[in-house]
C-alpha cells in the first residue's frame, strides 16, 4: 500500500505495507491493523506483530529526515495520562504524536483532578467528553487500560504500562530492535535476567518474542520468578512456553540476546533478596559472564538502569549494548501504533461498524 | 395474635432430605407450622386456606444461609435488611445468618437488638445474627460471647478478617465451648495473602495481578484444626476454596474431630480463568471482560482441580453445607481497577440456578444439593435449629417451591439486592425459585407462577 504523507508542501511517498490495508477501504485482511486498542501483545498474531514492525520501519525513515514532521494525524487529539513517573515512554509518545502532527496533551496524576480523588473511570469519561481520540495510559494497577477500553467506546486506548501486567510498546520496540539487528527472531535464544515477578516489561516481552519464534530463558532469584511458569498448574494455554534457569552462567550459554531487568531497590526490603551484594554477585550482567554467550550477543535493558546493579557500566555502554537504539526505536514504534489506532484501522471500523 | 390463613400446597414433588422423603404429595400449613404431609389432602374439607397448585414443582425446606453480609447497620448503600431479605426470598433462602462486619460490628447486645428490630420491621425472612469473636473484630480481646449468645447470636465470626492471632483463636474456641455455638473462621494468613487479589497461578501471572497462594488458606485451616483438637471447641471452617483445605478437613473428620465446613456456590462453579477473558476486538470477544471485578472475591476463584475437590467433598459430606457468602457492593466499589475493587459477589439470587448446573451435569444429586442447603447448615448450628430443616409435620413452615427446568437469564439490573456485583450477569441458568414461604407466609412469588386464593 502506498500512503501519502505530505510535509512542508512536498509530497513524500512512504511505503508501509505492500500487501495489506488500503486506508479508507473496508478490505482489511486477517492480519489487519484495525485494532482499536493496544492493551497487550498477548492477543496479537505473529502477522499482526510483523505488520507493526514493518510500519515501524517506515516511521524510522521519517525520524531520519531533517524535518521530522508529517501530517498523518493532523486533527487528532492524543492525551498521555500517566499515573506513574516516566521519562522515556511518555516523551517518546509525545514526540511520536507530534511528528505525526497530532495534538498531544500531557496529563499526570499530580496537579489534576486525580489529586482531588477523581476515579480513573471518571477521568476517562471526562477526556472522552472532550473529544479525545487516543488515551495513552500508564497506571500502577494491572488492567487499568482494560477498564478504560471497556467503558470508553469513542476512544482508543494504548497501554503505556499497567501494574505488573503489560508494557506492549516496550516489548514491540524490543522485538523491532532485535529484528533490525538480526533480521528475524526465529530460533534465537533470548535470556531475560532479574526481577521477572514485578516486571510488566518481561511479561509483554515474553509474549512478543515467543510469538516471533524465539526461545525464552528466564534467570533470576526464585523469589522473583512468578508462579505458574513451566505449567506448574497444568494449563498449557495461559502463558507462553518459557524455561527458567536460576543459574545465570548456565542460562546465558549460547544466548543471542540478553535482557537485564531493572531491580528496584525496595525488593531487598520486601525480603525477596538477602542483599544487593548477593544479587550483584549472582545475576549482574558482566563482560565475563557474556563470554559464554554467542559471540554476537546483544545486550538490552528497558531502562531506567541501575548501573552497577543489574548490569555493569562496562556492558551497558559497551559495543554489544542496544540500549540507546531501543530508545530511538521506541519513538518510531509508537508512531506506528498511534497511526494504526487513530488513523488506520480504527477509522475503517468507524466507517464500517459491522466490520469485515 | 391474628391467625394467618392456612396454605395447602398440592401436587408438589416433595423432597425432604431430613426424612429421606422424595415423592409427590400435598402439604398443609397452619399458623406457621407444617401440620400435615400426605399423598393427597382433600381441599374441600378445609376452610380459609390459600391453595397453591405446585404442579410438579419441587417442594423442599427453605434454605438456611450460614454466611451472608446484610451490611446493615453501617453500609446501607450496599444492602439493607429489607433488600437483603427480599433477595433471599427470591433465591429460596428462608433464614440468613448475617455476618458481623457491620458498622458498628455485632460485638454487643445493642447491635443484635437493632438487627432483630429491623428484621421485624423490614425483613421478610428470618435473620439470625452472628456475633464477633473479638471486640470490634480487631482480634485482640474476646467479645462478651455469653451475653451475645443470650441475645440470640447463632455463631461467632470475625468474618472479612480471620482470627489471626493463634492464641486468641485458641481462647475463643475454649471459651465458647460451653455456649455450644460454632466459631466460623475466615481462614486467611495475611502474611501470605498480603496484597493478593486473585488465586495465585498462571492466570494471576498472566494478568499481572498479585496472587493469593492456596497455602494462605490451608495454613490457617490446619492451625484451626489443631486448635479445635486442643480445646474441643466447635470449629466451623468458612468458605473452603482449595483442594488442600478439603483434604485437611477430610483428614480431621476421619480422626473423629467434630468440625464442620462450608463452601460457596461460586467456588463450585467458576475458576480463576473467568478473570481472564483476553481483549480481542478482531476475533469478536465482548468488549474487554478481562479483569471483571465482579469475579473478585475472598477466597478467590481457583483452578478446576480445586473445583473438583470441593464437589467431591460436598458429595461425601466432608463439606457439610453450601453458604452463599453473599457480599453485595455498590457500583463505585467495583467500577475501578481489579486491585482497587472490593472483594465480594452478590449471590443470593443466583445460587439455586447456578447450583442446579451441578445436578444437570451429574456431579451432585438433587437431594444432596437440597440437603447441603437445609439439613447441613442446621446441623452446623446445632440441635436447637432442627425445626427449620425438614418438612415433617410440626416443624416450621419455611419452604420453597422450585422449577428445576425453568431456564432464565441473569440480569443483575433486576436484582432485588442492591448488590449487582455478579460474574453471572448475562448467563443462562436452569432452575428458578417459584415461591418462598417463611413461617407459613408467602414472602415471594415468581411473577409467572400459579397460586390463587
Amino acid at each position: 500500500m502506498t500512503l501519502l504523507l505530505s510535509g512542508l508542501g512536498m509530497v513524500i511517498t512512504l511505503m508501509v505495507d505492500v500487501e495489506s490495508n488500503v486506508i479508507g477501504s473496508q478490505n482489511v485482511n486477517a492480519a489487519g491493523t484495525n485494532r482499536k486498542h493496544i492493551l497487550d501483545v498477548d492477543v496479537l498474531s505473529e502477522d499482526e506483530i510483523l505488520n507493526i514492525l514493518d510500519q515501524t520501519d517506515a516511521m524510522s525513515e521519517v525520524l531520519r529526515r531533517d524535518i521530522k514532521k508529517v501530517p498523518a494525524l493532523r486533527g487528532r487529539v492524543i492525551v498521555t495520562l500517566f499515573y506513574e513517573a516516566s521519562t522515556r515512554t511518555r516523551i517518546s509518545f509525545e514526540e511520536a504524536g507530534k511528528i505525526l502532527s497530532a495534538d498531544v496533551i500531557n496529563m499526570s496524576s499530580s496537579g489534576s483532578s486525580v489529586d482531588k480523588g477523581e476515579s480513573l473511570l471518571n477521568t476517562g469519561l471526562t477526556l472522552q467528553a472532550m473529544g479525545v481520540d487516543v488515551i495513552v495510559v500508564r497506571h500502577p494497577y494491572s488492567g487499568a487500560p482494560n477498564l478504560l477500553a471497556k467503558h470508553l467506546p469513542k476512544v482508543s486506548i494504548i497501554n503505556a504500562g499497567d501494574g505488573l501486567h503489560a508494557h506492549p510498546t516496550q516489548a514491540l520496540l524490543d522485538a523491532y530492535t532485535v529484528r533490525s539487528k538480526l533480521g528475524s527472531l526465529k530460533g534465537l535464544k533470548i535470556v531475560i535476567v532479574g526481577d521477572v515477578l514485578h516486571s510488566r516489561v518481561a511479561r509483554s516481552a515474553i509474549w512478543a518474542f515467543t510469538k516471533l519464534g524465539a526461545e525464552i530463558v528466564l534467570s533470576g532469584p526464585n523469589t522473583l520468578m512468578p508462579v505458574g511458569l513451566n505449567l506448574v498448574d497444568g494449563r498449557a494455554n495461559v502463558l507462553p512456553p518459557v524455561s527458567v534457569q536460576p543459574d545465570l552462567d548456565d542460562a546465558i550459554r549460547g544466548a543471542d540476546v540478553v535482557m537485564a531487568l531493572r531491580l528496584q531497590n525496595e525488593r531487598q526490603n520486601g525480603g525477596y533478596l538477602p542483599s544487593l551484594r548477593e544479587y550483584i554477585r549472582r545475576w549482574q550482567i558482566t563482560k565475563d559472564r557474556l563470554s559464554s554467550a554467542s559471540k554476537e550477543v546483544l545486550v538490552m535493558h528497558p531502562g531506567p538502569m541501575n548501573e552497577g546493579i543489574e548490569i555493569s557500566t562496562e556492558v551497558a555502554h559497551g559495543g554489544r549494548s542496544l540500549i540507546e537504539e531501543q530508545v530511538t526505536n521506541g519513538v518510531a514504534l509508537r508512531m506506528a501504533l498511534l497511526y494504526q489506532v487513530s488513523a488506520g484501522g480504527y477509522q475503517i471500523e468507524e466507517e464500517h461498524p459491522n466490520g469485515q | 395474635m391474628v391467625s394467618k390463613p392456612g396454605i395447602l400446597i398440592t401436587n408438589g414433588r416433595i423432597i425432604d432430605p431430613c426424612s429421606g422423603y422424595d415423592g409427590n404429595g400435598d402439604l398443609l400449613i397452619n399458623n406457621g407450622t407444617i401440620v400435615a404431609r400426605e399423598t393427597h389432602i382433600e381441599k374441600e374439607s378445609l376452610s380459609d386456606v390459600i391453595i397453591v397448585d405446585a404442579g410438579g414443582l419441587i417442594v423442599c425446606p427453605g434454605f438456611i444461609d450460614l454466611h451472608c453480609h446484610l451490611r446493615e447497620p453501617g453500609f446501607e448503600y450496599k444492602e439493607t435488611i429489607s433488600t437483603g431479605t427480599r433477595a433471599a426470598a427470591r433465591g429460596g433462602f428462608t433464614t440468613l445468618c448475617s455476618m458481623p462486619n457491620t458498622e458498628p460490628a455485632i460485638d454487643n447486645v445493642a447491635v443484635v437488638d437493632y438487627i432483630r428490630a429491623k428484621t421485624v420491621e423490614d425483613g421478610v425472612v428470618r435473620v439470625w445474627p452472628i456475633g464477633c469473636v473479638t471486640k470490634g473484630r480487631k482480634g485482640y480481646e474476646l467479645s462478651e460471647m455469653e451475653e451475645l449468645a443470650i441475645a440470640g447470636v447463632v455463631a461467632f465470626s470475625d468474618d472479612g478478617d480471620p482470627v489471626w492471632d493463634s492464641n486468641i483463636m485458641r481462647l475463643a474456641l475454649a471459651y465458647s465451648k460451653d455456649l455450644d455455638l460454632p466459631i466460623s473462621n475466615h481462614c486467611q494468613d495475611h502474611t501470605l495473602s498480603k496484597g493478593g487479589v486473585m488465586g495465585e497461578g498462571s492466570v494471576s501471572t498472566r494478568l499481572g495481578l498479585p496472587g493469593i497462594p492456596a497455602a494462605a488458606e490451608e495454613a490457617m485451616v490446619a492451625r484451626d484444626i489443631a486448635l479445635a483438637e486442643l480445646t474441643g471447641g466447635k470449629l466451623h471452617v468458612a468458605h473452603l476454596s482449595t483442594a488442600g483445605s478439603v483434604a485437611l478437613v477430610r483428614e480431621a473428620k476421619n480422626r473423629g474431630l467434630s468440625i464442620t465446613a462450608e463452601v460457596c456456590p461460586h467456588h463450585l462453579l467458576l475458576t480463576d480463568e473467568r478473570v481472564l477473558t483476553p481483549y480481542d476486538d478482531i476475533n469478536g470477544m465482548s468488549p474487554n471482560d478481562s479483569y471483571d471485578t465482579s469475579t473478585k472475591v475472598y477466597p478467590p476463584l481457583r483452578t478446576s482441580n480445586d473445583v473438583r475437590a470441593l464437589i467431591d467433598g460436598l458429595n461425601d459430606g466432608v463439606i457439610d453445607c453450601i453458604a452463599t457468602d453473599h457480599a453485595p457492593h455498590d457500583i463505585a466499589s467495583k467500577q475501578v481497577t481489579y486491585e482497587e475493587a472490593s472483594f465480594g459477589i452478590s449471590v443470593l439470587e443466583t445460587a439455586v440456578g447456578s447450583l442446579c448446573q451441578l445436578v444437570y451435569s451429574g456431579q451432585l444429586s438433587l437431594s444432596t444439593l437440597i440437603d447441603r442447603l437445609t439439613v447441613g447448615p442446621a446441623k452446623v448450628l446445632g440441635a436447637q435449629f432442627d425445626a427449620y430443616k425438614s418438612l415433617e409435620p410440626n416443624t416450621a413452615a419455611d419452604l420453597v417451591l422450585i422449577d428445576p427446568d425453568k431456564e432464565w437469564t441473569v440480569d443483575s439490573e433486576l436484582f432485588v439486592s442492591k448488590g449487582r456485583n455478579t460474574p453471572l450477569n448475562g448467563a443462562t441458568l436452569r432452575g428458578l425459585v417459584q415461591m418462598t414461604i417463611v413461617d407459613g407466609e408467602i414472602v415471594y412469588q415468581c411473577p409467572d407462577v400459579g397460586g390463587k386464593e
